[in-house]
């Protein structure tokens, strides 16, 4: 039962902020989003102690009924999201204060919450493609929430390069149901084996779910869509959605064709990250304008989760997966956490901008370590954790990806981390060098409620402190078959 | 949890809840901070010299965490840290009640003391640190605390230095992390003290080991001030003159070269290493940087910046003595680490008074100073024979220490370093005095306000430095001295690995 | 000899491929959105021939179920996708009216 909650929940909080008035509408659905995160620590728990769980919808059996599955990396994903989104809803309930968009925002953000949540609970392909475009339909809409033209234009292209890979992987998925017959996760991951058409499968569903995750050279949705949103939008847009299609390319390389993939895929993936990371990094310091500033550093800092693909895509050895995978994959699972808390608060404290100063340029930021200094240590807390600075979560991000790029020997991988660090350092000290700048003129500062000023500094927080515990992620990612610690069965 | 565990952690905890609590006082509770400054300074004292005491007598302080990385954050007291630490918490001291004085009336005094003092429980942690990951995470530290001291002023040229200072600073740490990382991958969690690991690699590592050296001392250079990656320290000069002193003399730059000594001594093992034959390009590296600072500081009019310069150079006295095999050697630039720092916050301590009562910042306009502020000129004068290496002074000492321990690895041209090194030293300094003391002031200066030629707190600080490197110096050979203790860890260091 | 439904498949990828490349090539926005259409006819045409197993036994249920979960996502994406482009032009109309132009033909490119 406490599968379907996380799903179920945030679907009526949904329902009622759309058919509620604005008022009932947002607190309900605030009320919903606490319950979710109730709900997703509730499930936590159960997998904690009693292992992977499995729930049959309606007690109807596969291949016709649709089954929600549960380990560590689906537990984990459901706990990001649930406590960033808290944090975000509250963020949005003083935001929104009785402006028009509220009347949307809220059923729009459920929606796209619950469908988030399927996501990770979802146990066969297509159930992961109608999640999918649940997901990015709801994305989309809440980008287009600004009602601006540039918002507008950055929706339309958002959406119409969801859909292309939307398309992409449902067509992966049609080729995989020709050759195997079968939809189910577990059953493909027994039955993938080497061929054409389940190569160009998987070519096709990365390929989809590259474009989502807004690999580079995929990315050009990116930086315009999460600008134009509002602030809890885009907080939502590049703290959550892209880490869904990223965690199902986790899912399907690892946990479905593992014995499929290559060395020399995962070098190309590991590659284009490393292109993402120069490139997002580059683009993010020379922008003058604050929230493209952010956009195009979370451009930068995905890039930085593809670097699993060719630290564990190396081959076993006598059914023993190489000593570095560990060090890997939590590497990059500790990137996911701390980008997801350290990008939400970036976006929200920018929103606080936004609204004290009504200017998105970088130069109107003069002397906001004076008069904003939540928010300036929020930025502050957050720089640290994108940069990798001990002891945030970035730092053990970048020390688990580094002992492991030394490790396997893909010592290639090193020098991008390090310039990937200087470039973000470089973006994240030119934002914070015009906080310390001191004003010069009268300062013309709206009010900023209390609440939007600390719940970014509580996302920075967190980002930072998240370093500190490490074990306990860890033991969570080591619950469940699809992960590379146990050895797989089948497939090899 | 013994005190033995307790303790090194409250001597951190001393400066960081000071320095957290400041940080939620106004800018205008004055009294509150001045005693939450003084009353932590002085409870670290305390802490460090019941560390000091007990630790002479056998007992060992530790505190380790483990963190499931496969390493320890491990705080660790042994004789080296001693060193560094006492430095850092006596000097501490002495800074504030220095910059209680100097920044009297100015406005950001909260942020200024509430990262001063976060800036000294980095240097402490850095100094206490028991095994290179703990280190690295209080260097980075410190970078990122002594940012909003460098650019405390607020004006352009503060703002791009702190953006010097980070590019530099900030590069050189993460070149520093990829070492730190690579280290560990070979070797699995290794402490300070168990510093056989790297050598006990079969030879095959020996070509990675060079690059690791390499790359160590690459990030930790630019904080030690090694050319050419020293171009920060120079342009850090306009922070404000408590900030250079603490800078220059206990946190940023004694935090590289300690880095330096750590992991020549404690992570290669200082024969392995001359082994390895990374230690002589070392010592090139730190004569030219010698030569070179003392020649620049000749050509500045600017006196923080000659002093700057003047910092570049003598760092690299300890890093020559850590790059030359041999128990004097070592004694020599462990001493000067302490020597050093004595010295040059006098000097800066002086600059600053100089900068504030009379407004002056060039040398120039210094003629005939010594008769209108004749106590801070005499503290300068002090620090400033020392640093040439005037016997009996402090600075003597470490360049005696050296020079013999040139001579007994062998090298005999560290010797004539030292020696150009000190004519240079002279050459820079002894026109100073010779203006200040000798030469008809060129302008009317303001006439003292009370009794003293400058308020009491911004002299007593520059008197006691000055006494404290005459008495290192006289009494070198004496019990719980800096030469003394120098003299015993590199005896131990030796005894260890023979 | 080719079997009908691997021409349908054949048919299905070359659908598929026109589709991509009309939405990467034409700069008018409809005409994306039509070039996506016809992708996913290509993708629903695919699984369709999927669902032949012989002449005798029924087809394939399954992707059967797919293609119409397919077809719903695929209307209502379209229908939001010209909803936002209606809505550009009439912002772009708004506009033009507000500077006392006559309105120009509502842009229906993709503003690169």
């Amino acid at each position: 039962m406490s599968m379907i909650l996380p799903v179920l929940l945030p679907l009526v909080g949904a329902l009622l902020a759309f058919i509620g008035t604005r008022r009932i509408g947002a607190v309900g659905a605030m009320a919903f989003a606490v319950a979710t995160l109730g709900a997703s620590v509730l499930l936590t728990v159960e997998l904690w102690h009693g292992g992977p769980q499995l729930h049959m919808l309606g007690g109807w059996p596969a291949p016709l009924g649709i089954a929600l599955v549960a380990d560590g990396l689906s537990a984990m994903m459901l706990l990001m999201t649930a406590v960033v989104g808290v944090f975000i809803s509250g963020y949005a309930l003083a935001y929104f204060q009785g402006e028009a968009s509220q009347r949307f925002f809220w059923p729009l953000w459920m929606f796209l919450w619950s469908g988030l949540n399927a996501l990770y609970l979802s146990a066969d392909v297509f159930n992961l493609y109608v999640v999918l475009e649940i997901s990015g339909l709801a994305a989309v809409a809440l980008a287009a929430l600004g009602g601006s033209r540039p918002a507008l234009v950055a929706a339309l292209r958002y959406l119409i390069a969801a859909m292309v890979a939307a398309l992409a992987y449902l067509f992966g998925v049609a080729l995989l149901y020709a050759e195997y017959g079968v939809l189910d996760l577990e059953a493909l991951g027994a039955l993938a084996a080497p061929g054409l058409a389940t190569t160009v499968a998987i070519a096709l569903m990365m390929l989809g779910l590259a474009v989502k995750t807004a690999l580079f050279p995929l990315h050009f949705w990116l930086p315009p869509a999460h600008a134009a949103a509002p602030a809890p939008v885009s907080a939502a847009l590049s703290a959550l959605v892209i880490k869904a299609s990223f965690y199902l390319m986790l899912r399907l390389w690892f946990g479905v064709f593992d014995g499929v993939v290559t060395f020399g895929a995962g070098q190309l993936l590991g590659a284009l990250g490393a292109a993402a990371i120069l490139w997002g990094s580059f683009q993010a310091l020379r922008q003058r304008r604050l929230k493209l500033l952010i956009a195009h550093s979370t451009v930068g800092q995905i890039g930085y989760l593809f670097l699993i693909f060719p630290l564990v895509s190396v081959p076993r050895v006598d059914g023993v997966s190489a000593p570095w995978v560990v060090e890997a994959w939590a590497g990059g699972m500790f990137q996911v956490l701390s980008h997801g808390f350290a990008k939400a608060a970036l976006f929200l404290a920018a929103g606080v901008i936004l609204r004290a100063t009504a200017s998105d340029q970088l130069t109107s930021m003069r002397d906001l370590a004076g008069r904003l200094p939540a928010t300036t240590f929020a930025f502050a807390l957050a720089g640290v954790s994108l940069i990798g600075l001990p002891p945030s979560g970035g730092f053990v991000a970048k020390w688990m990806l580094l002992k492991a790029i030394f490790a396997s020997g893909q010592w290639w991988w090193a020098p991008v981390v390090v310039l990937g660090s200087l470039l973000t350092a470089g973006y994240v000290f030119m934002l914070l060098r015009f906080a310390f700048k001191p004003a010069n003129g009268p300062l013309d500062l709206k009010p900023v409620s209390k609440v939007m000023q600390v719940i970014p500094l509580l996302l920075a927080l967190i980002a930072v402190l998240i370093g500190l515990n490490v074990e306990g992620p860890l033991r969570l990612l080591e619950i469940g078959p699809l992960t590379p610690f146990l050895p797989q069965g089948g497939g090899r | 949890m013994t005190v033995d565990f307790w303790m090194p952690l409250a001597v951190l905890a001393s400066s960081l809840v000071t320095g957290l609590v400041i940080f939620f006082l106004s800018d205008k509770s004055q009294s509150a901070r001045t005693w939450l400054n003084i009353g932590g300074a002085t409870l670290k004292l305390c802490g460090v010299v019941y560390m000091v005491w007990w630790t002479f007598a056998g007992r060992e302080f530790e505190a380790r965490f483990a963190l499931a990385l496969g390493f320890d954050f491990l705080i660790r007291v042994d004789l080296l840290s001693l060193l560094f630490v006492t430095l850092s918490s006596v000097l501490w001291l002495i800074t504030t009640i220095y910059a209680i004085g100097y920044l009297e009336g100015a406005p950001h005094r909260t942020r200024f003391f509430g990262f001063f003092s976060l800036c000294v429980t980095a240097s402490t942690g850095v100094a206490l640190a028991g095994n290179l990951i703990t280190f690295f995470i209080f260097y980075e530290f410190l970078t990122l605390v002594t940012y909003p001291l460098v650019v405390h002023r607020g004006t352009e040229e503060s703002l791009r230095a702190g953006r010097t200072y980070l590019w530099y600073t900030i590069t050189g740490g993460t070149v520093l992390f990829v070492g730190v990382v690579w280290v560990h991958v070979l070797t699995g969690p290794a402490d300070f003290i168990h510093s056989g690991a790297l050598a006990a690699l079969g030879p095959e590592h020996h070509a990675t080991l060079r690059i690791i050296f390499a790359i160590l001392i690459c990030g930790l250079g630019v904080k030690a001030a090694l050319v050419p990656l020293h171009g920060w320290l120079p342009v850090a000069m306009v922070a404000p003159a408590p900030v250079s002193a603490l800078l220059h003399a206990v946190a940023v730059v004694k935090a590289g070269a300690f880095g330096i000594v750590r992991v020549v001594y404690d992570v290669f093992g200082v024969q392995f290493a001359e082994g390895l034959g990374v230690l002589r390009p070392l010592a090139v590296i730190a004569a030219i940087t010698i030569i070179y600072g003392s020649m620049r500081a000749l050509v500045q009019d600017d006196l923080k910046r000659r002093l700057a310069y003047s910092t570049v150079s003598q760092l690299s006295y300890i890093t020559l003595g850590v790059a030359t095999l041999g128990v004097l050697a070592t004694t020599g630039s462990l001493v000067h680490l302490i020597h050093q720092g004595i010295m040059k916050i006098t000097l800066f301590f002086c600059a600053g008074n100089i900068a504030e009562t009379l407004g002056l910042h060039k040398i120039s306009q210094m003629n005939g100073i010594g008769r209108r502020m004749p106590l801070t000129m005499g503290a300068f004068t002090a620090a400033a024979l020392g640093m040439i290496g005037l016997p009996p002074l402090a600075g003597f000492i470490s360049k005696w220490y050296l020079a013999l321990g040139g001579i007994q690895a062998g090298h005999p041209w560290i010797v004539l370093v030292l020696i150009i090194s000190s004519l240079l030293n002279a050459a820079y300094f002894l026109p100073i005095l010779y203006a200040a003391w000798f030469k008809e002031p060129t302008e009317e200066w303001p006439a003292p306000t009370g009794r003293l030629e400058t308020s009491w707190l911004l002299l007593v600080p520059p008197l006691l430095t000055a006494a404290l490197s005459i008495a290192a110096g006289v009494w070198a050979g004496a019990g719980f001295t800096p030469a003394e203790l120098a003299r015993r860890i590199a005896e131990l260091m030796y005894a260890r690995d023979p | 000899m080719i079997e009908q439904n691997q021409i349908y498949g054949i048919a299905a990828v070359l659908l598929f491929c026109v589709g991509l490349h009309g939405v990467a090539t034409r700069p008018e926005m409809v005409r994306k959105v039509i070039a996506l259409n016809i992708m996913g006819a290509g993708v629903f045409l695919f699984l369709i021939s999927v669902a032949w197993q012989g002449a005798r036994a029924p087809a394939d249920p399954v992707p059967q179920a797919m293609v119409l979960t397919g077809i719903v996502v695929a209307v209502s994406a379209s229908a939001f996708a010209l909803g936002l482009v209606r809505r550009l032009a009439g912002l772009a109309e708004e506009s033009a009216a507000e500077h006392g132009e006559s309105p120009a033909a509502p842009p229906k490119e993709d503003p690169k």
